[in-house]
């Protein structure tokens, strides 16, 4: 128990710090590309989803896990579908004028 | 229907391999160049990650699971089609409220399975399972009241009621103690854990009500860091790695942007989430600077005078705000800015932080609109130019050129940094009407001698501006 425990705590502090250094790197004009990118990533909750509607239970049971998986994949889709949107405008445009 | 099993330790690796494609594919987000490219990847990550489990030994029945992800596909599809780009942090809201509800709920089951099975919830177990469903629940609720903010459904002032902070303390203290009691008792208790859910929910509500539309950029961070807590607490209760890692890289990244909008702002978080800025003026005498400005007027200009103006200087500095995106003025915009261009005119775009309803609102619609990204300048980069610039051409942007956050003490948002439009030799400021911006009060710029006002819809003045400079 508390040596699971603590290797979960492991990856979570890693991945702090991990985190922190790969966005902090992120320029201002990708901001919104980066919030609804990483907005995507937490839809990986979706497995999370998928794990407790795949028991056979009763029917409370069963539609709130329906609930959770659709919740999650309109999080996944919609989410990496919306930021691709955007980075296609922000793609194929660095040839511009450089900066002086 | 049945699908062949994987063995665990082949889920497991094809789960460290999505957390690798999630780091390199953020870390490509980092330049505009490689940024599509990454995104692709994160979406390859996710969707290894989804295809094993779909093969994991405890998934039993697919009938739920591919109803499920067939209904959400196709609202999350048509939704990402068809919002307009101004529209989107709003949608960004809703997507990240999906995600915590559904954290929410895969917490709330794993409780349930306990009370089933009739075992009683180890403390661990029980710490992470609450903490995952609490902060889902909230972000769940926040993210539907910051859109409906945002969308024009409830309104964007700071909602404010008498009590509201000892209403609100109470119901968090409240929560904080049947959590505590639930995780001490051990044996599941469905019923209160019903009561605690439903209070979550409805304190997600209360916590977002009292912030401002304006706010808004911090709170849609915020609400994004929290999302990404709750899929590392719902990771923990699962033990599955994967989880806590793109949930905890989620939770860093809406942490650090929720610190960089108010640092831009320069205003400590607990006075954007608690301190009901943008709520309705209270009745009552005017503030000093709105008393200091009465019996200045402001000057008028007419199109063809602003016109005149734009098409004779040397260097044009364009502020973009929130007034932008709501008259989807952005392809008029960039209209305006290559026939200057074409006449020899030097023009520059100056990007607040904080401009807009989320963190680079103002970057994706111009890149919406073909302004190549080189032309747009963050603050330290643009203020020393204004000395130079002959036109600062102000559009639908209020609080973040309004000078007395340099010089008025009393102001409530002294300190912040802004764009020092004033120091332009003349301010031409497209507005609909004297109406006070977001944190509402006086902007003195307007006041200004060199500053003029072009009343009207900014995609109206700025199509006007276009017929206007072609005949100058």
């Amino acid at each position: 128990m508390l040596e699971q425990l603590l290797t979960d705590l492991t990856i979570f502090i890693l991945a702090i710090f991990v985190g922190y250094e790969i966005i902090s790197k992120v320029p201002v004009i990708l901001h919104t590309p980066l919030m609804s990118g990483t907005n995507a990533i937490h839809g990986i909750v979706l497995v999370g989803a998928m794990l407790v509607a795949g028991m056979p239970e009763g029917p409370f049971v069963t539609a709130l896990a329906f609930l959770a998986v659709v919740l999650g994949t309109i999080n996944v889709v919609g989410g990496f579908l919306v930021t691709d949107r955007m980075l296609q405008m922000f793609a194929g445009k660095a040839q511009g004028a450089p900066r002086s | 229907m049945t699908l062949p099993h994987l063995p665990p330790n082949v889920v497991r690796a094809a789960y460290l391999v999505s957390s690798i494609l999630f780091i390199v594919g953020i870390k490509r987000l980092s330049s505009p160049r490689s940024a599509r490219q990454g995104n692709t990847m994160a979406a390859v990550g996710m969707l290894l990650a989804l295809v094993v489990t779909l093969l994991d030994r405890s998934i039993l029945s697919y009938g739920t699971i591919a109803a499920g992800i067939a209904l959400g596909g196709v609202i999350g599809t048509i939704a990402a089609r068809r919002v307009a780009m101004t529209a989107m942090p709003q949608m960004v809201a809703l997507f990240n409220g999906s995600g915590g509800g559904a954290a929410a709920i895969v917490s709330s089951l794993e409780y349930l399975a306990f009370a089933r099975a009739g075992s009683p919830v180890p403390p661990v177990a029980g710490v992470t399972i609450l903490l995952g469903a609490w902060i889902g629940a909230l972000s769940f609720t926040g993210s539907i009241v910051a859109f409906g903010k945002l969308q024009g459904l409830v309104t964007e002032r700071a909602v404010t009621y008498p009590l509201q902070k000892p209403i609100n303390l109470l119901l968090f203290l409240g929560i904080l103690a049947v959590s505590i009691w639930l995780v001490m008792q051990g044996a599941p208790n469905p019923a209160v854990y019903a009561w605690f859910a439903a209070a979550s929910l409805l304190f997600g509500i209360l916590f977002v009500i009292p912030i401002g539309g304006g706010d808004m950029p911090v709170v849609i961070s915020l609400l994004n860091s929290f999302t990404g807590l709750a899929t590392a607490a719902t990771g923990f209760s699962l033990h599955n790695y994967v989880l806590i890692i793109s949930g905890t890289l989620v939770g860093a990244s809406g942490t650090l942007l929720t610190y960089l909008m108010c640092k831009a702002m320069n205003r400590p978080i607990t006075n954007v989430l608690f301190g009901a800025f943008g709520a309705a003026p209270k009745a009552g005498g005017p503030s000093a600077a709105a008393a200091g400005l009465a019996g200045k007027a402001v000057r008028d200009v007419s199109v063809e005078d602003a016109a005149t103006m734009l098409a004779y200087a040397r260097k044009v500095i364009i502020i973009p705000g929130y007034g932008l995106a709501v008259a989807q003025a952005q392809h008029g915009v960039r209209e305006l800015a290559d026939l200057l261009k074409s006449r020899g005119v030097d023009v520059k775009y100056a990007i607040h932080p904080v401009a807009g309803r989320m963190p680079g609102h103002m970057n994706v619609l111009l890149a919406e609109a073909n302004v190549p990204y080189t032309e747009l300048y963050d603050l330290d980069q643009i203020n020393p130019e204004f000395d130079s610039a002959d036109v600062a051409l102000v559009i639908g942007a209020n609080d973040v050129v309004n000078p007395a956050a340099r010089s008025d003490t009393s102001s409530p948002i002294y300190g912040m940094p802004i764009l020092d439009a004033d120091k332009a030799k003349h301010v031409i400021i497209m507005k609909r009407s004297m109406k006070p911006g977001f944190a509402g009060i006086e902007n003195e710029l307007f006041y200004d001698p060199n500053a003029m006002m072009l009343f009207g819809d900014a995609k109206d003045s700025v199509m006007k501006l276009v017929q206007a400079v072609k005949t100058a």
